[in-house]
């Protein structure tokens, strides 16, 4: 690539000397002339800068010297007379010169070059200019392609900076993009980002051209102030930027709200001695005199607790800083905060309909503190997975050596965090699905040798947060799943017919069948009763899913996927033959209309065309065997099970609704098809469709069919058209 | 893809831009000056790198014409300087650059550049 490149200037090069060549002699003849003067000095500009770039620095240095002089005759500093044209052939032809000879040493005609040097310096008395001895070789840009090097090994200290940048408002009419700008920042570390909109003018006066917002960004990260600034390189003149370091080490004391505020400059200094003769807390105070806007708050809120939680980290775990509570408390807690969220919606509806405008305020207000509040009670009891597995080691450890195996436990995602009665009642799913790789996935070393494996098998327990599930799986890399053997068995346990017919999938899943488990394993830990329709049981309880995945001699997984909160979703209120029903809006893609007479003649195709996919859907109606006309205009209501797009049809989309799940009850528990059930705004109960489940039911098999003979249920297990 | 216009009256130069950024994966497009620069600019141009001096139409009347079109008043333009134009770089940025690149560059400094401005 180099060569081409070097070859691509010489030629320039030679084109270039030779114009220059042509403007010299007439220039000879036309001193004055100010565009002459001009390509001389582009010709030398150019082979400066282009000769520095391909690595022709003889001839960038010496054109320097030419250039700085030409450029003076440019702005008139300088007159062109016979003196200085011949310095200037004498140059051309050196650069002649060395362009001739690259490659050889070149020291030969380093003394013509100093000659000719020395007679522009004398030409030019008043050369300033002190570009003489910098510009060896110009340095590039540094700061632009050079990465800082971020961390000088482990050691580099991660410090918690608050960086401020305020865009002017035209910042985008040089091409710059304040976004990028926060990108780049955020890359540098972990951040929290607080916009600033108080700045933003009525729409009257909002040109959208111009920028109106401004950002304080908390920033924790190994890079140097220097790295900080770099990302504002191009910005600076567009953009204010302070960049503080917030103390985190040692004898600071944490500092008082007020204090950072009047630091930050949101507030001044008798403004907060003002409020702070009142009782209540300094921040509310402050909003709600309207002195200061929300996201200041929050930004002085985020940095104090910022701070606090690095010099708590510094101290150490045992703090103090942790309490012990009794679960049942936090239950009480947790159905309070149920009923409380009922009400408020409740609250909400009536405000909606009432004409009375502080009304509508103080019910979105109390809408916003009852998430607060919800976020906040759940994620109390949220505890990282971690605890749980490390008294897995133990075990695995025990059972390995009881069964004469070599096994190692490899865990990761121990971070993850779940609701603690979650955590609970799987620890002893786990635990059977660990024993289960141990008795009959992972072979002994001489077997495992035997097949060319390692004779220590590796069982590899996971967790992870993947959409709004938790996911954990247990992996072996045992003999995996014999299909063959357990479609067997499920024919001798009498769990399928000898000649039924079905898929791979259906066979893996009779592995969850009760009456299955190889109730010929016994081992100490056992004891519990467990088999893996209870494991699957208490998956469901939990309102989660259970897959087996194997290939045959490489090892198997359990997959279990949890949803992360338990008790509250955001649903979709909808109504089908007067009756409430709600569907999980996180997995609402969209809302369409059907005219049940556009559907296809046949009335049999169950499909819309949904700009251009197609998308099959249920009608709830049937499905719930309403008899009755249906509307003129249904909704279809198309959502994202499973990874694939269905619709469910329904007499009306009421609108979102937060939805606290209230289960069923034990009278119910056989009943397929609903997640609950929860109280609407005017009082009135709807039940809440798991559907994941009709989807599966109605994509059908006979497989599905025993689960819906239990008296009282409801739905028709008939679906596929 | 994106476009990138490289403005520059070096042969040299425009083409190792120019090869460095087709190996990235942009589109280029070459012109000899400014001039030559507005004629070509039309259509999907999404980052404008040029030099500053040059004939017919120098770097900074071109970054004014380009800032007056509406079409291309936001696109990122970065000049190509020498270290002794600093002063130049005021200029460039008073007539609506971007940023810059400081001659001479190595095709990594230039790639880091494009990605820091344009995405």
């Amino acid at each position: 690539m180099e060569d081409i490149h070097r070859q691509a200037f010489r030629d320039e090069a030679a084109d270039l000397l030779h114009e220059l060549e042509v403007a010299l002699l007439e220039l000879e003849d036309a001193p004055g002339d100010g565009e002459l003067i001009n390509r001389v000095f582009r010709a030398m500009h150019t082979l400066k800068g282009s000769g520095a770039m391909f690595g022709f620095d003889d001839i960038a240095q010496f054109t320097h010297e030419v250039e700085t002089v030409f450029d003076r005759v440019r702005s008139g500093q300088l007159q062109v007379g016979k003196q200085l044209l011949d310095l200037t052939f004498q140059a051309k032809d050196h650069v002649i010169s060395l362009l001739e000879h690259d490659g050889e040493d070149l020291s030969p005609f380093m003394a013509r070059a100093e000659a000719i040097l020395a007679g522009f310096k004398t030409f030019d008395q008043a050369q300033a200019d002190t570009a003489v001895g910098a510009s060896a070789t110009p340095e590039a840009c540094g700061q632009c392609g050079s990465k800082e090097p971020t961390g000088q090994g482990a050691d580099v200290e991660e410090v918690v900076r608050r960086v401020r940048m305020k865009p002017r408002p035209d910042i985008y009419s040089t091409g710059n993009n304040p976004e990028y700008l926060l990108e780049d920042l955020k890359a540098l570390g972990q951040s929290l980002v607080f916009v600033h909109v108080e700045d933003i003018p009525p729409l009257r006066d909002l040109d959208p051209l111009s920028c109106h917002l401004w950002w304080d960004v908390l920033l924790t990260s190994q890079a140097s102030e220097s790295a900080i600034r770099d990302v504002f390189l191009f910005a600076e003149d567009e953009c204010e930027l302070s960049v503080k370091t917030l103390e985190t080490t040692g004898e600071v004391e944490l500092k008082k709200l007020g204090e950072i505020l009047v630091e930050h400059g949101d507030i001044s200094q008798e403004a907060v001695e003002r409020t702070l003769g009142g009782q209540k807390r300094l921040g509310t105070l402050l909003t709600e005199a309207g002195l200061l806007p929300a996201k200041s708050l929050d930004a002085a809120l985020a940095e104090q607790n910022l701070v606090r939680d690095k010099l708590e980290r510094r101290k150490g775990a045992d703090g103090g800083s942790s309490l012990r509570v009794s679960s049942e408390k936090l239950d009480v807690l947790q159905d309070l905060v149920g009923e409380l969220v009922i009400v408020q919606s409740q609250i909400g509806q009536l405000a909606a309909m009432s004409e009375n405008p502080s009304l509508h305020t103080l019910a979105e207000q109390l809408e916003r503190l009852s998430d607060d509040i919800r976020d906040s009670t759940l994620s109390i009891r949220m505890q990282p997975i971690g605890s749980t597995f490390s008294v897995y080691r133990r075990l695995v450890r025990d059972l390995s050596a009881e069964t004469g195996k070599e096994i190692d436990l490899v865990t990761s995602g121990e971070e993850t965090e779940l609701d603690k009665t979650v955590l609970d009642r799987l620890g002893d799913a786990l635990i059977h699905l660990l024993r289960n790789s141990i008795d009959h996935g992972v072979e002994p070393p001489a077997d495992r040798e035997g097949s060319g494996k390692p004779g220590r098998g590796v069982i590899r327990l996971s967790a992870e947060h993947s959409g709004g599930d938790v996911v954990i799986s247990v992996a072996d890399d045992g003999r995996g799943i014999d299909l063959a053997k357990v479609r067997r068995k499920g024919v001798e346990r009498g769990l399928i017919a000898e000649d039924a017919d079905i898929g791979p999938d259906e066979i893996m899943d009779l592995i969850f069948q009760p009456g299955f488990s190889t109730a010929g394993t016994v081992s100490n830990v056992s004891g519990r009763g467990v088999g893996m329709d209870v494991v699957k049981g208490v998956v469901n309880s939990l309102r989660g899913s259970i897959e087996m995945g194997s290939t045959l001699g490489q090892g198997s997984v359990a997959t279990i996927r949890l949803p992360l909160t338990l008790a509250i979703i955001d649903g979709l209120q909808v109504q089908v033959d007067g009756q409430g029903f709600v569907l999980p809006l996180d997995r609402v893609e969209e809302c369409m209309e059907l005219r049940r007479r556009d559907l296809s003649a046949n009335g049999k195709g169950r499909i819309i065309n949904l700009r251009g996919d197609v998308v099959p859907f249920i009608l709830l109606r049937e499905w719930f065997g309403s008899t009755g006309e249906p509307p003129d205009i249904e909704q279809v209501v198309v959502l994202q099970v499973e990874g694939m797009r269905v619709g469910m049809v329904v007499d009306q989309v009421m609108g979102e609704h937060q939805t606290v799940i209230k289960s069923l009850g034990p009278v119910f528990r056989k009943l397929d098809g609903f997640s609950g059930a929860t109280v609407q705004g005017d009082g009135t109960l709807s039940l809440i469709l798991d559907v994941k489940r009709i989807v599966q039911m109605s994509l059908g098999g006979a497989r599905q069919m025993h689960s819906v003979d239990a008296p009282g249920a409801v739905i028709p297990a008939r679906l596929l058209s | 893809m994106k476009t990138v216009m490289t403005v520059d009256d070096s042969a040299s130069v425009r083409q190792m831009v120019a090869f460095t950024l087709k190996n990235a994966g942009y589109a280029v497009i070459e012109a000899v000056d400014g001039k030559d620069a507005l004629g070509k600019l039309k259509g999907q141009v999404d980052m404008i790198l040029t030099d500053l001096n040059m004939p017919n139409m120098d770097g900074i009347t071109l970054i004014k014409s380009v800032r007056a079109q509406a079409a291309y008043k936001f696109i990122p333009i970065v000049m190509l300087t020498t270290e002794s134009q600093a002063g130049r770089k005021q200029e460039g940025k008073d007539a609506g650059a971007t940023g810059w690149i400081v001659k001479p560059f190595k095709p990594e400094q230039l790639l880091a550049v494009v990605q820091k401005v344009l995405r």
